[in-house]
């Protein structure tokens, strides 16, 4: 009976301290399985040390052929879920093949390691796709190989937070302008006038604060025409930043109801005909209620802080990327929505910046 | 019913607007009650959602705006506590702004705002200005002034204004709070406007209607700005006034210009309007064709006339920043600027701007000239004024000088001012004489050259004469009041120089001859009158200055009267010729001018004999005829015979016997004049009375035939007194006997079976028999007399 059941029971207890863990700050994280726990937070370039625990079953020896510690960056796709894709992978071996027979310690120490992406969490898998839902974590897996019965591992998750300097502007941001639904073929028929209008857009990259003029256009008709004024960085913001601005109205033909500022996250997961995009939106942020006429100014001011953000990621390991997009929406009196859209980066700054 | 409908909707909705609030107000309450932050700012949000609703008219949203406020005066407690148990106030401006929708937002910001100026962590100019900013992301105009209004309220304490609390370090420190409040009114302002132009066309009445019941909003900010103590004249003159009247000219909109213009003028003080006339005056030509100018502009002379009034002090002000040629020069230019301004409002403006001079300069009357010309130059060239309004305010233009002068004389000085009568329409023109006439007659004025007479006619002339088109016969109440009204003014004309007195009365006669038929007879006595006045002041003079060598005789005169009193003949009203020929034959008689008097005398008889045809008037002017006469003393034997004679004569005429018979008594009295011995003719008084008692026994044996019953002894009582009178007077004709046979056959007829009895008869017949025993009791001569008298 104690063997049937032995059979089923792991037979040591497996468990992993960090050496500064009860300094290190505790993130709080979803597991597979919905529960709520705390992690210990690295950073790249971190030491990561500690000590490793093997506590066979009472009165049971464990025999081993080798006991190792990795240290993995995995990419797991939901779509593909159980398969894992290291792109970090470090190894210490912990002990050479033999028997343990009681609680036995062992030290182990990732120097300097190498953390170059942030542990990342996607959109929640209960509402998501499966197949383009991804996850993307950093876990430290100890494995003690046995020749018979399978190895014993045990996985201790951490994150990875990485702060950065703010990214250089990127000249080559695309505004994109559109019209929700049929409109939006409508629009497609003035690509010239648009592309003009872009051009217009891109005449002074250099300038600190750039004017980010845009034209809605509805079939032939000029519809409403404004001047945005974002915060000097354009379209790098940090976590608990705050957008600010100004959205001038030079043109109004339309009877505009409200405006609303949006915050959309944009996850592509795979490559070339593989590709899947899921977007959310995150915030939903109301900016003007009622008509402006011409020369109004419309103050904008977003704090970042109460929504779950994270930093942008362009294509980690040509598997994934998320972005964010700015997205401002017009809508009239007939509840037709006019909007445009454009991506920030966001990243993530120190706390004690 | 469609109306009632959306009225019945409304209510509708406010009470689902103010159920969710109280809901929401009740949730926010327990989170307050409990310290939980979170809790409170969810529901305080949620209940200020409810002010999104873009259903309810201003005045229904209004009700809902105040629930809301008052919950909201909790919150701010709320947050105050707050942010002494800890909270940094810093971090709640933030959190408040999370909220997603932007209105509830916007109200949470400013009632934390209020609390972070109190706590005075950041100068008060840095929140509200970022209030004052925020506050743009509603461009609902509804919604926007509300919440603006709700900015206002909540921050109207917390300027940093110079002495505030909140005043600021740098000197600066007032501009900062009148920046703000400027910036406010100028976004409220627009939100306004803009409310008219948005929505359909058909509900633009409606919502014109709807703004005039928001305009208080917008209003309440100038006076803000006037209750701001550092807002000295310096200040007001540079940014404020040019700042607010920037924003009215610009906005274009009919409705905010004038109710603003309005404002500026009611909560501003009077000074700093004076001293900023210039510029408040330029606005006025910019403003909307459509703007009601005119009241603005006399709301502002009004408050001006006012505060000159105030104080003799305040004058020299006015002088010093030529208010008058300012509000002139404006005035012309916004006549100018708006070609379609009714004439009313022309005559408005010139009205305000005189009652202002008058106030201000009233020394001035050049002034009061240019206005008056000014104005002429407007009404002429046109139809005359027949809109009422306009006619009002002419009254009102021409009345004010007057009333402030006292004095038509300073009128008559004013070149314009016949002009402007000019262009009355026959009515007006009539009410405004009137008006001068009153005038002259309240304050006694005294005109007394030629001249100037002859202004003032030429002016009243709507009442002298009839104007084109006035040629209705009736003479009603008002007529008859008003040629009163000018028979008095004639009374009233005096110079002490009798030559230039005659010129007075000659510029009179000329101008009330032209007074019609209907007139004449109320304007020929008091111009005699006066003539006859001035005949016996030349009277009086030539006793005392004797050999006086002026051209102005009375028989001049008289020749002027006389050709005066024949105007009347061609209206019959022959009655008036005649006494007021008995009147100058008196002046004349008085003046010793036999001639003239006679003269006189042979045309009342003429007038007598040939028009007067109605016998009761032939009695009065009998009598009268006889009284006059009596008095005269002029003339010579022969003359006076002639014209006794005469009167006796038509006396016998007369139509009815007892009328005969009292006038043949009266006649009596021609012969026996008390003070002069000339005249005392015993025997044709005896002749008269006797005459008269023929003609009372005629009367009586006619009633006798006629009626089978004697007459009323009345006559002979009557007769008896006559007798009585000239044997007091010792006319020695007169016996005892004739007396008592007298009173005899006046007993017989009293108690004769026939007679009906006659109270009065009875009543007169004893008071005289008392007097007889009266004058014997008395005793003395003529006691003595009246004893030989028995019954």
């Amino acid at each position: 009976m104690n063997f049937i059941v032995g059979a089923f029971k792991p037979a040591c207890h497996i468990s992993v301290t960090f050496s500064d863990g009860k300094n290190r700050k505790q993130i709080p994280i979803k597991k597979d399985n919905g529960q709520a726990t705390t992690v210990p937070l690295f950073h790249s370039q971190d030491n990561i040390t500690g000590t490793i625990t093997v506590e066979p079953v009472s009165g049971k020896k464990v025999e081993h052929n080798g006991i190792k510690v990795e240290l993995l960056g995995q990419i797991e796709m939901y779509f593909d879920k159980g398969n894992f894709y290291d792109f970090t992978s470090l190894v210490r071996e912990l002990d050479v093949p033999g028997e343990i027979y009681e609680r036995k310690t062992f030290q182990f120490e990732f120097s300097t390691v190498e953390m170059p992406y942030e542990t990342y969490n996607g959109v929640n898998v209960r509402l998501s796709y499966v197949e383009n839902v991804l996850g993307y974590r950093y876990v430290l897996k100890v494995t003690i190989s046995r020749g018979y019965g399978g190895s014993i591992t045990h996985f201790q998750d951490f994150v990875v937070w990485n702060y950065t300097p703010p990214p250089s502007i990127n000249n080559s941001i695309k505004m994109e302008v559109g019209i929700e639904d049929c409109l939006h073929i409508e629009f497609e028929y003035n690509k010239s006038k648009y592309a003009i209008l872009t051009q217009l857009y891109f005449t002074s990259p250099f300038e600190t604060k750039l004017n980010c003029t845009s034209c809605c256009l509805l079939g032939q008709r000029l519809i409403a025409m404004l001047i945005l004024n974002w915060n000097a960085d354009l379209s790098r913001y940090h976590l608990k930043d705050v957008i600010i601005g100004k959205i001038y109205f030079l043109l109004v033909r339309i009877k505009i109801k409200n405006m609303d500022l949006e915050i959309r996250r944009r996850e592509s997961t795979g490559s070339g005909s593989n590709t899947h995009v899921e977007t959310e939106t995150l915030a939903k942020f109301e900016l003007m209620d009622g008509a402006p006429v011409r020369g109004e100014s419309i103050p904008i001011r977003l704090f970042l802080s109460p929504y779950e953000l994270t930093p942008t990621c362009r294509n980690i390991n040509n598997k994934f990327s998320v972005k964010y997009y700015l997205n401002l929406v017009l809508v009239d009196e007939e509840d037709r929505r006019y909007f445009k859209q454009q991506e920030i980066t966001i990243y993530r700054i120190g706390e004690t910046q | 019913m469609i109306s009632d409908g959306v009225v019945e909707d409304e209510e509708k909705w406010l009470s689902a607007g103010i159920a969710g609030l109280q809901q929401n107000a009740f949730h926010m309450h327990r989170a307050l009650d409990s310290n939980n932050l979170k809790d409170a700012l969810k529901y305080s949000a949620q209940m200020l959602s409810e002010l999104r609703t873009s259903r309810l008219s201003p005045h229904k949203y209004y009700e809902l705006y105040m629930r809301a406020f008052d919950e909201l005066r909790k919150l701010e407690i709320f947050f105050k506590e707050e942010t002494s148990r800890g909270c940094s106030i810093v971090e709640l401006y933030e959190l408040v702004q999370h909220a997603g929708n932007i209105l509830p937002r916007l109200y949470l910001l400013c009632t934390v705002g209020s609390v972070y100026i109190k706590s005075k962590e950041a100068p008060a100019k840095d929140v509200l200005k970022d209030l004052v900013e925020m506050c743009r992301g509603i461009q609902h105009p509804l919604r926007g002034l509300f919440l603006r209004s709700y900015l206002s309220q909540v921050s109207r304490d917390k300027l940093p204004d110079i002495g505030s609390e909140y005043e600021g370090r740098d000197a600066d420190t007032v501009m900062d709070a009148v920046e703000f409040v400027l910036q406010n009114f100028t976004e409220m302002n627009k939100l306004w406007v803009r409310m008219q132009h948005q929505g359909p066309a058909r509900e633009k009445d409606k919502r014109g209607k709807e703004r005039g019941e928001l305009r208080d909003l917008v209003g309440k900010n100038l006076h803000v700005l006037s209750q701001i103590e550092g807002v000295d004249l310096e200040m007001y003159k540079e940014t404020v006034l040019p700042r607010v009247l920037e924003q009215v000219v610009n906005c274009k909109d009919e409705l905010a210009q004038y109710y603003l213009m309005d404002c500026i003028i009611q909560v501003f003080p009077d000074e700093y309007h004076l001293q900023t006339l210039e510029t408040l005056l330029s606005a006025c030509p910019q403003l909307q064709s459509s703007v009601d100018v005119e009241t603005v502009l006399s709301r502002l002379m009004e408050r001006l006339s006012n505060y000159a009034a105030s104080g003799s002090e305040v004058l020299p002000e006015f002088f010093q920043v030529e208010a008058f040629a300012k509000l002139n020069n404006s005035i012309g230019k916004v006549i100018e600027a708006q070609e379609n301004m009714p004439i009313a409002g022309v005559v408005t403006l010139y009205a305000s701007l005189l009652t202002f001079t008058l106030q201000v300069h009233p020394d001035r009357l050049d002034y009061i000239d240019q206005i008056l010309g000014a104005c002429v130059k407007k009404l002429s060239g046109r139809e005359k004024l027949n809109d009422s309004k306009a006619t009002k305010q002419i009254v009102a233009l021409l009345s004010a000088p007057l009333e402030k002068y006292k004095d038509i004389d300073t009128a008559l000085n004013l070149s314009n001012y016949p002009r402007i009568m000019e262009c009355l329409n026959d009515g007006t023109h009539k009410e405004m004489a009137n008006v001068i006439v009153q005038n002259i007659l309240k304050n006694k004025t005294c005109i007394s050259t030629a001249e100037k007479v002859d202004a003032l006619f030429e002016l009243i002339k709507g009442l002298i004469r009839d104007l084109d088109g006035d040629t209705h016969d009736e003479l009603d109440a008002d007529f008859i009041e008003e040629q009163n009204s000018v028979a008095r003014l004639i009374q009233i004309l005096h110079s002490d120089d009798p030559e230039e007195m005659l010129k007075v009365i000659e510029t009179v006669r000329k101008h009330i001859l032209t007074g019609g038929r209907k007139r004449l007879p109320y304007t020929v006595p008091p111009l005699i009158f006066s003539s006859l006045k001035l005949v016996r002041r030349l009277e009086k003079q030539e006793e005392s200055v004797s050999g006086d060598e002026a051209s102005t005789t009375p028989k001049k005169i008289f020749q002027l009267v006389t050709q005066t009193i024949e105007a009347l003949t061609s209206i019959p009203v022959p009655e008036l010729a005649l006494g007021l020929y008995l009147q100058c034959a008196e002046a004349a008689n008085d003046c010793d001018l036999e001639p003239v008097a006679y003269e006189f005398f042979t045309q009342a008889y003429i007038l007598y004999e040939e028009e007067i045809t109605d016998s009761k008037t032939q009695v009065t002017s009998i009598h009268l005829i006889i009284g006059t006469l009596q008095r005269m003393h002029v003339f010579g034997v022969e003359n006076r015979d002639a014209l006794t004679h005469k009167a006796t004569g038509y006396s016998a005429k007369l139509l009815k016997k007892p009328d005969q018979c009292r006038a043949v008594y009266a006649c009596s009295h021609l012969f026996w004049l008390d003070d002069h011995d000339s005249i005392r003719d015993e025997e044709r008084v005896l002749l008269c009375l006797k005459r008269a008692l023929r003609i009372a026994n005629a009367v009586q044996q006619m009633a006798n035939a006629t009626r089978g019953s004697s007459g009323s002894a009345l006559l002979f009582i009557e007769i008896l007194n006559k007798y009585l009178y000239f044997y007091e007077k010792g006319v020695s004709q007169i016996t005892v006997e004739s007396i008592q046979d007298l009173i005899k056959l006046i007993r017989n007829e009293m108690q004769g079976d026939a007679s009906p009895s006659d109270p009065a008869a009875d009543a007169f017949l004893a008071s005289t028999l008392r007097y007889i025993q009266f004058q014997k009791d008395k005793g003395g001569a003529v006691g003595d007399k009246y004893m030989l008298i028995t019954d």
